[in-house]
């Protein structure tokens, strides 16, 4: 390699480099060293797991930790559910402007800010709600409604919120699926239900894996969704890190646990790639 | 033609249905108002390579496709071993289909592609590894089974494809020019594979092509295709020899053509003379007859013109004409001469003899050159079918 194309691949990297050092491995680091910082008096600090230890202690770290978890995976599910049909027909069944404005209409609404989405749910759902009006005045109901605040609200904006991340891998791997093997599946006997089965889905495979891994990560690390429509009672880990730093200004906590979610989040991908019999590098290859 | 296609019917007529794999009758299609296929009535017979031959656009893959079950025809019906297909959907038709690019399932390996259509029909997987096998055995890749569809090379591919198909042993092959693209050699050595395949299963092909050369080599009739309807069906050499549209006597085999008016006619030949100043004898293709004034076109072969250093050795041929060669196109056996007709100024294709005084022609020599009025096929003049 000449000095003046090393130069310029360094000056191609540069920016790259400098943003995951200084926004990324520095804070890290020192997030790190804050976490495994024990307090033991005003100013005073030993070095020790505490941090770790007390949400292992803890039945309501633990248990938030769990409940977003899985809550984040039956996201992910519900979203790849939605999300296949929804990919299917752009990629395979519409053709030409339909094909455009039906992907343009996917991604239309991540124009906004999520607040602002999140705020047009909760314009639907709440007690003085679109929906709830409505409902009234069909008589269906004789008094308002709240559908804010629970579980299922808080499933509806998270699968809202991540349909993107699902459509547009989902659409980019169907896109490349020749018809001509959608065909001879059928050709050589296999019904809609085999040739999914068997053909679709192992082709459309890294994509669903990139899809489902962005969706749970995002779901898993959402903060506004839950909290606004799960209101004081969404028990989500990020609002627990988010009452740590801010709320009790306990730093050591809030950074130990936002490693906990960063390892035990890589250890659910992991694992959900080893259960499937799935790797990365297929999936990013 | 009448001939040829009594020929067919009498091999599936009525009485034995049973003897043929295949057959529609009157199968039409429209794509809004374009007519892809129009009014088109076939008869395949049990176990004979039968392919449609035509240019690109000419409705042929429409067709195969309403074969197969993909499409469904407008008007007309589709028969195989005498019982009506149209309500059966692809996935249950007696007929499996290799396609253009193969449709190899990547995601499979060589034996979980031949065992795919198996294992839906629920055969035991004991059966299975043994039919597989065997399939393999058949095209001659033993022990392939466990290879990726990635490590084949093009003609290992056709041949899996093959074998995905036999091994279901469908009462019809369905072939959508799967040797399109193959390089030249492969495709030369797949032909005549494809065609000891065939003769192996004992199986029916439909096998459709825009190649003349695949279809004249491997078939047994050609249905020759063009703008949704048959011009013509019959064996090979009966297509070469005695074209009966102007269509098929363009689009099979090589050939010279003049555009001219008929000058006399009666049973022996017609006197044609040509635009670019010729008088031609000719003779009239089966079933014409053409009268004096009409306009025609003249059709002959390039290796039905004899060629010769002088007049004396073209002897008493009914069309002898001189000129002098332009270039000579050298391709092994099928070497061209294109001579310049010395009064007309118009372009000849010849084929060049291998032996004798031809050996040295070069450009710029005057040459000698003529036919016979029999070798010499004249159709009504067409419109824009140009092949």
């Amino acid at each position: 390699m000449s000095a003046r194309t090393k130069l310029s691949l360094i000056l191609l990297f540069a920016p790259f480099a400098l943003w995951l050092g200084v926004l990324i491995i520095i804070p890290h680091i020192d997030m790190f060293l804050v976490s495994i910082r024990e307090k033991i008096g005003i100013g005073q600090y030993r070095i020790g797991p505490a941090n770790y230890m007390a949400f292992f202690t803890e039945p309501l770290y633990w248990n938030t930790f769990m409940r977003t978890a899985l809550m984040s995976i039956a996201a992910t599910l519900l979203t790849f559910l939605i999300g296949f049909p929804v990919a299917f027909y752009i990629a395979k069944v519409a053709r030409g402007r339909l094909k455009t404005t039906l992907f343009l209409m996917v991604l239309l609404p991540f124009w906004v800010s999520e607040l602002v989405r999140t705020f047009g749910w909760m314009i639907l759902l709440r007690e003085t709600g679109v929906i709830s009006h409505t409902l009234q005045w069909l008589g269906l109901v004789h008094r308002p409604v709240e559908l804010l605040y629970n579980d299922g609200a808080i499933m509806v904006g998270l699968v809202y919120t991540s349909m993107l991340f699902m459509v547009v891998p989902l659409v980019t791997t169907l896109d490349s699926l020749d018809d001509e093997l959608i065909e001879a599946g059928y050709d050589l006997g296999g019904n809609g239900w085999s040739v999914l089965r068997e053909i679709v889905i192992p082709h459309a495979m890294p994509g669903i894996v990139s899809g489902s891994i962005v969706v749970f990560m995002l779901s898993l690390g959402n903060y506004l969704t839950p909290v606004l429509m799960g209101g004081k009672n969404s028990l989500w880990f990020t609002e627990q890190i988010y009452q740590q730093f801010i709320v009790r200004f306990n730093w050591e906590q809030g950074a130990a646990f936002g490693f906990l979610l960063l390892f035990l989040s890589s250890l659910i991908v992991w694992l959900g790639l080893k259960i499937t019999g799935q790797t990365l590098r297929e999936t990013m290859g | 033609m009448a001939a040829d296609e009594t020929l067919v019917g009498s091999v599936c007529g009525t009485k034995e249905t049973t003897a043929c794999d295949l057959e529609c009758r009157g199968v039409t299609k429209r794509f809004g108002s374009f007519v892809a296929v129009g009014d088109v009535s076939f008869t395949v017979p049990r176990g004979s390579f039968f392919s449609i031959l035509g240019p690109s656009g000419c409705g042929k893959t429409t067709l195969l496709r309403m074969i197969a079950g993909f499409l469904q025809p407008d008007a007309g019906d589709i028969l195989i071993k005498g019982r009506s297909v149209l309500d059966e959907p692809p996935n249950r038709r007696p007929v499996n289909m290799v396609f253009q690019h193969l449709a190899l399932f990547p995601m499979m390996d060589v034996a979980g592609n031949i065992a795919y259509g198996l294992r839906r029909r629920g055969v035991p997987s004991a059966e299975i590894v043994r039919k597989v096998e065997d399939a393999l055995e058949r095209v001659g890749l033993p022990g392939y089974g466990a290879k990726r569809i990635s490590q084949l090379s093009g003609g290992q591919k056709q041949r899996v494809a093959i074998a995905r198909a036999m091994v279901l042993e469908p009462d019809v092959l369905l072939l959508d020019e799967p040797l399109g693209a193959l390089d030249l050699k492969l495709r030369e050595h797949m032909k005549v594979e494809l065609k000891k395949l065939q003769n192996r299963f004992g199986t029916t092909f439909v096998y459709i092509t825009h190649d003349q050369g695949e279809a004249l080599v491997m078939s047994d009739q050609v249905a020759v295709m063009n703008r949704g309807r048959f011009e013509q069906v019959g064996p090979p050499p009966a297509l070469y020899y005695r074209p009966q549209t102007p269509f098929v006597a363009g689009f099979v085999g090589d050939t010279n053509r003049w555009r001219g008016k008929v000058l006399t006619a009666d049973a022996t030949g017609v006197k044609v003379s040509t635009d670019s100043g010729l008088t031609l004898l000719a003779v009239s293709a089966a079933g014409m007859s053409p009268s004096a004034g009409d306009e025609v076109d003249v059709f002959v072969r390039p290796e039905a013109i004899a060629l010769s250093r002088d007049e004396a050795g073209l002897g008493t041929l009914d069309n002898r004409m001189g000129g002098e060669v332009v270039s000579l196109l050298f391709n092994g056996a099928n070497s061209r001469v294109l001579v310049r007709e010395k009064n007309s100024g118009g372009e000849v294709d010849v084929t060049l003899p291998q032996a004798g005084e031809m050996h040295e022609l070069k450009p710029g020599a005057h040459v000698h050159f003529g036919w016979r009025a029999d070798q010499a096929l004249c159709f009504p003049a067409s419109g824009g079918d140009e092949a």
